[in-house]
């Protein structure tokens, strides 16, 4: 008449339980261990980790030294100096290595900046909802309607450029898609009944909001998360060029690929090569949140 | 009536109102009701007449808006439950009054063993540190039937069937002990053989705890095998309220028998499939100003439709809330 209610027919015997108990842990390292990208991302993310931390066990100069005689050296070209030198005879191998510390270090900061503050805000507003949601969405609406260059530029010239600083200006001004996915997902989560019956349990507002939703919303969370490592040392880079970022003499990959615009025609490796790593390492973190994703969410169908 | 004993729970004149775009929908209309001590009290009734809404608002578990609670009482153990402060109404929750729900798929968190989830609660209400939630909840596991319990407690929700999955949510919602269990339509998800045995559970767990339950269900054959005491509720309002003996020997309310009639035809079939009553659920923004049975009642005449019919003792704890009842 009103409700027709499909009384759901179980699909296994009562006494059945899964076939198999698998700890959470191995779970997600099994299905991870089966997205090749993902493994071949994460095993890139982590040289590039371990590269940048030890850079200075590794590197075989001092990448701010200048060596004049040796300017403007190609790769191979002689073994001294493995990947060559720039326009100022500095060893670009040493360069790359502490670069990519610095550039790293700046994805990772501006990473949890932008996830810490996308996620209070996001989850306050799906949580709540109401005036608190309007006002926190219109918030976000304004946040979007600069161009993040222009936000980044406008706070860059009021604050001196240090690897901290420029880490919280760029998590700071790319949180708000974030915080979209969080309150989408809020909103979706809510209203699921095992929230109802957690309540129904005595669970209460912040509980809820941390224990029962967030745990939920942890794989959206963690693609953002590693997309946005990509996008900060993209940004960081885009910076640079516009003379906001990491000064030299101390390198990022950001400003030796603005340094080596000059000399793109006559010694293009000096731009490439940065612009390799800046590429890998975007895409390593790309497909090892992608990896991540489909490892982590409970809800997909169990093999 | 039980004059002896305050009773256990006690709903009194509970109205609850929706505001909706077609204006106000009276969901729950001045219903009242009591639970004792270890006993079950069946609601049955149509889809739409009230029963979830009316339970969840024990615990104050609506949404408002659009939910709004326009009168009424709840007593619990005296203590009237809508005027408790929030912070105090949420210990209450799930300690003293705990609730199961229909879908036992998704009524557990995702993302959380199933152990974990039983410590929690023990952890929230009890204080207890990990260590001996974690001893509890196996107890409670092995108590509700969950095969190798000692395995199944680190567990995800998907990695059990429905039925275990209800025995999770009972352990759960048992988890502290609670003086009453509100069930709604705990069975209903499931397949006729588990229902069984999950009913068979509920019923042995009430008697080792003591808990009084109220059981809401569309299915009388449910109400037959598990209840004491029966409320069947239309359009909002308590039409007939009786112990279970006398709703199934000598029902008076023309809905309580239109409905009991429609058993033996399509037996353990939804109440919404009723063949015997014709006619639908009213719409519940548009009631008439009499019984809002009458229009489908076979026995309604011009007094029953301009006039609501006022709940009366027929009997030894035999309550309708019809004209044509003490003349039957
Ligand atoms: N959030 C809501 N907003 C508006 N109306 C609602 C809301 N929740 C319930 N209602 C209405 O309240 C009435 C009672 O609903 P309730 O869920 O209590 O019925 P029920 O007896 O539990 O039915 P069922 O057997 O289908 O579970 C229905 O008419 C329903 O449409
Ligand atoms: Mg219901």
């Amino acid at each position: 008449m009103t409700k027709i209610n499909i009384i759901a027919t179980a699909t296994e015997a009562d006494g059945g339980v899964a076939a198999r108990h698998h700890g959470f842990i191995r779970m997600v390292l099994r299905r991870f261990l089966r997205h090749r990208l993902a493994v071949a991302g994460a095993v890139v993310v982590v040289l590039l980790c371990a590269s940048a931390l030890f850079a200075n066990l590794l590197a075989p100069h001092d990448p701010t030294f200048l060596d004049t005689r040796h300017r403007f050296l190609a790769p191979f070209q002689d073994m001294g100096f493995l990947l060559g030198t720039d326009e100022l005879g500095r060893d670009t191998l040493s360069r790359l290595l502490y670069g990519g510390r610095v550039s790293l270090a700046v994805g990772l900061v501006a990473m949890l900046t932008t996830i810490v503050s996308g996620l209070l805000i996001g989850l306050t507003a799906g949580y709540y909802g109401g005036w608190i949601d309007d006002l926190l969405m219109r918030f976000v609406d304004t946040m979007l309607c600069f161009p993040q260059v222009f936000l980044l530029l406008v706070v860059a010239a009021f604050v001196p450029p240090t690897l901290i600083s420029i880490s919280l200006i760029i998590g700071l001004t790319s949180w708000m898609e974030v915080a979209r996915i969080v309150r989408g997902e809020m909103l979706y989560l809510k209203e699921q009944d095992f929230v109802q019956a957690a309540r129904a349990l005595g669970a209460g507002g912040a509980r809820i909001m941390f224990r029962e939703l967030l745990p939920n919303a942890i794989a959206p969370v963690l693609v953002a998360a590693t997309l946005k490592v990509a996008t900060a040392v993209l940004m960081e880079s885009y910076i640079s060029y516009l003379g906001y970022g990491i000064q030299p003499p101390l390198a990022s990959w950001g400003n030796m690929l603005t340094n080596a615009q000059g000399y793109f025609d006559t010694v293009p490796y000096l731009a490439i090569l940065p612009g390799a790593l800046i590429t890998l390492a975007v895409m390593s973190f790309n497909f090892l949140g992608d990896g991540l994703r489909d490892a982590l969410d409970p809800r997909l169908k169990m093999d | 009536m039980a004059a002896d004993v305050r009773p256990l729970l006690q709903v009194e004149d509970l109205k609850i109102q929706f505001r909706v775009p077609d204006g106000i929908l009276p969901a729950v209309d001045g219903i009242g009701y009591r639970l004792d001590r270890g006993e079950t009290l069946g609601l049955v009734g149509e889809s739409g007449s009230g029963k979830s809404v009316s339970s969840l608002a024990l615990l104050r578990l609506l949404e408002s808006p659009p939910a709004e609670i326009r009168s009424g009482r709840v007593l619990f153990q005296g203590r009237d439950l809508l005027q408790v402060p929030e912070r105090e109404i949420s210990d209450l929750r799930g300690r003293s009054i705990s609730m199961i729900f229909q879908e036992p798929m998704t009524s557990l968190n995702p993302v959380m063993t199933v152990g974990f989830q039983i410590d929690e609660a023990l952890m929230r209400h009890f204080g207890w540190p990990r260590r001996e939630a974690r001893q509890r909840s196996l107890e409670l596991l092995t108590l509700v039937g969950i095969p190798s319990p000692q395995r199944n407690i680190d567990s995800y929700p998907h990695e059990l069937s429905g039925g275990m999955r209800q025995r999770v949510m009972i352990a759960l919602a048992l988890s502290c002990e609670p003086k009453i269990l509100v069930a709604d339509e705990p069975t209903t998800a499931l397949d006729v053989t588990i229902q069984a045995q999950i009913l068979e559970l509920m019923v042995g767990l009430q008697e080792k705890f003591g808990t009084s339950i109220l059981l809401i269900t569309h299915d009388l054959a449910v109400i037959a095998e598990t209840a004491h005491r029966v409320a069947v509720m239309y359009a909002g309002r308590i039409v007939e309220a009786a112990p279970v003996a006398t709703i199934f020997g000598e029902p008076r309310h023309p809905y309580t028998q239109g409905l009991l009639n429609s058993i033996p035809r399509i037996h353990r079939e939804r109440l919404d499939a009723l063949a015997e009553i014709a006619g639908g659920v009213p719409d519940l923004t548009r009631l008439p100003p009499g019984c809002a049975f009458a229009p489908r009642c076979p026995r309604a005449d011009a007094h029953c439709r301009r006039e609501r019919p006022e709940p009366m003792t027929v009997g030894s704890d035999h309550v309708v809330s019809c004209w044509k009842a003490s003349d039957a």
